[in-house]
Formats: structure tokens, sequence, C-alpha cells
């Protein structure tokens, strides 16, 4: 079943601030094997010039999507998630994401497009500290093999 | 802060050698847990073979994340990139032995940009199938 083109243009906030914490950023360096230091060590991040330790380029995958989830679990928007496979995944960032940041992330339902017998939807994920600075863009695109027929 | 190469050192077209990064069951469960993503396809052989896989797949964010890896560590630092695109193209699948798999990955200076950046273009490979596409990456150099 075709997605529910009503659903373009609908933004979703995150419900809280996501906290970035030297723990988390520790353990997600872990898991992708990189042992670069300023991921783990608050003197080793500061002594290369950053207030804290860094989170590596794709941590935002880490809460980037949550607020997006209400949308696209909605039964309305008719999404079969056993179909879903990611297909492309982007980031800008403004600035690079610290240890101790308090972020927002709000999501944006921004493309439906047909190819072939497949449904793709790209999830726009603005990314701010409280403030509102800008901090960082997701652009991430789902596939739903077969969505389309 | 700020990368350690230098933007008058390289130039167009140079290519950056490869770096080769392994790819265990044991850190697709570690992915799991520190991405919240836990979907079965990248932990459970029995589930994601029954959808009609040939084995248990790492989760595309796990590539992709190699690629950042290769371009921090030839950039010098994690902040100098500004920009990362890729392309989900193929699947790296994860077999239950000693060895697992392989993610081969490549980097090419595509363009030199004004402001002291440049387009870096990756190449990623497990066995002969090219696993990331339109993998770029765009980097303030020094």
């Amino acid at each position: 079943m075709a997605l529910n083109r009503d659903f373009i243009g609908r933004a979703y906030s995150s419900p809280t601030p996501y906290e970035v914490s030297r723990l988390k950023i520790k353990e997600f360096a872990a898991a992708i094997g990189d042992a670069n230091p300023i991921y783990r060590d608050a003197e080793a991040a500061q002594a290369a010039g950053h207030p804290d330790v860094v989170a590596p380029p794709t941590f935002p995958i880490v809460f980037a999507l949550t607020g997006a989830g209400e949308g696209l679990n909605d039964p309305e928007f008719g999404l079969d998630w056993a179909m879903v496979v990611h297909g492309e995944q982007r980031f800008t960032y403004d600035r690079p994401i610290y240890a101790g940041d308090q972020l927002l992330c709000t999501s944006t339902i921004s493309e439906i497009r047909s190819v072939g017998r497949n449904e793709f939807v790209t999830v726009r994920g603005d990314v701010t500290t409280l403030d509102g600075e800008p901090v960082c863009t997701s652009f991430n695109v789902i596939v739903e093999r077969g969505g389309a027929k | 802060m700020g990368a350690t190469i230098k933007y008058d050192e390289v130039e167009q077209g140079q290519e950056l050698p490869p770096a080769e990064y392994r790819v265990q069951r044991v850190n697709l469960v570690m992915y799991a847990g520190a991405s919240g993503d836990f979907n079965p396809i990248h932990w459970n052989e029995r589930f994601a073979t029954s959808v009609g896989l040939p084995d248990v797949i790492a989760h595309g964010m796990y590539t992709m994340a190699q690629g950042g890896r290769y371009v921090t560590d030839w950039a010098g630092d994690p902040g100098a990139v500004v920009d990362y695109g890729v392309r989900f193209s193929s699947m790296v699948v994860v077999p239950d032995d000693d060895t697992g798999a392989t993610i081969t990955v490549s980097g090419l200076i595509e363009e030199k940009l004004p402001d002291k950046r440049v387009i870096v273009v990756l190449t990623a490979k497990s066995g002969d199938a090219r696993v990331l596409s339109k993998a770029r990456a765009v980097v303030q150099l020094a």
C-alpha cells in the first residue's frame, strides 16, 4: 500500500532534550571500534582544542529519529517496518557534538517518492541546543520495499 | 581544534591509502546496544534467514561509521568533518566464525573547495561488493 502523502511536511519534536554523556560517546566509539582518545578522554579532547570529549560524526543517529517515530509509526501513515531498509544517510554539521550538550531534534517528513515498487521517505532532523543554536542536520532516507505497488 | 592535514598540501585527484576494518558478530551486538537499533537482522541468524537474507548483516550505520572513522583518522580531528553522506548500496554479510567480514575503505580528493575545504569521495567494499555509494565527506583542512 502506498504511503499517505498527507504526512509530507509534518514535523515532530523530540519530547525531551537528549543529554550527551561522556559514557555514551565512549560506548559508541567502542562499538564502532574507534580507539581515538578524543572520544573517551576529556584531557585529550581539550589538548586538541575541544571543550570536552567529541562525538564521532555518525553519533547523531542515536537520537536524530526519536521524534520522527511518532509520525512513522502512525497507522495512518501506512509504513510496514518489516519491509524497511536504510537507503541513505547524510549529516551536515554546524559544530561538533560534545559531552554535556543538551540537544533538541525536530524531525520533518520532507519527501515521499516512489521508485519502481519501492517507497522512499526522507526525514530531515534539525538538531539544536536548548537556546536554538544549530548543531547539525540529519537527512535520513528509508526505503519501504514493495510499498509502492 | 581542527584538521592536521593542510589544504595546500593536498591535490585534486589525490588518492588516500586504503584501510581495512574488521566486523564480527560481537561488533554488531555492541553497535545495537550503543545505537539503540535492535533490529534482529543484525544479530539473529534465524530471523535474518527467515526474511530472505543470506545471514546476519551489519547495520548500514556501522558501515557508515567506518567511513567516518577513515575520514577523521585521515583529517586528524572529528570536528573537521562538516558534511558526510552515503547511500547504502549493498549488504555487509557477517558470518558467525572467527573471521567475520572486512570492510575496506579508500578515499580520493575529488575537489578542492574555497575556504580550505575539500570533498573526499569514499569507496567502501566488502568482498567484491561496493557497500556504500555516493559516499562523500566535506572536510575542513588547515
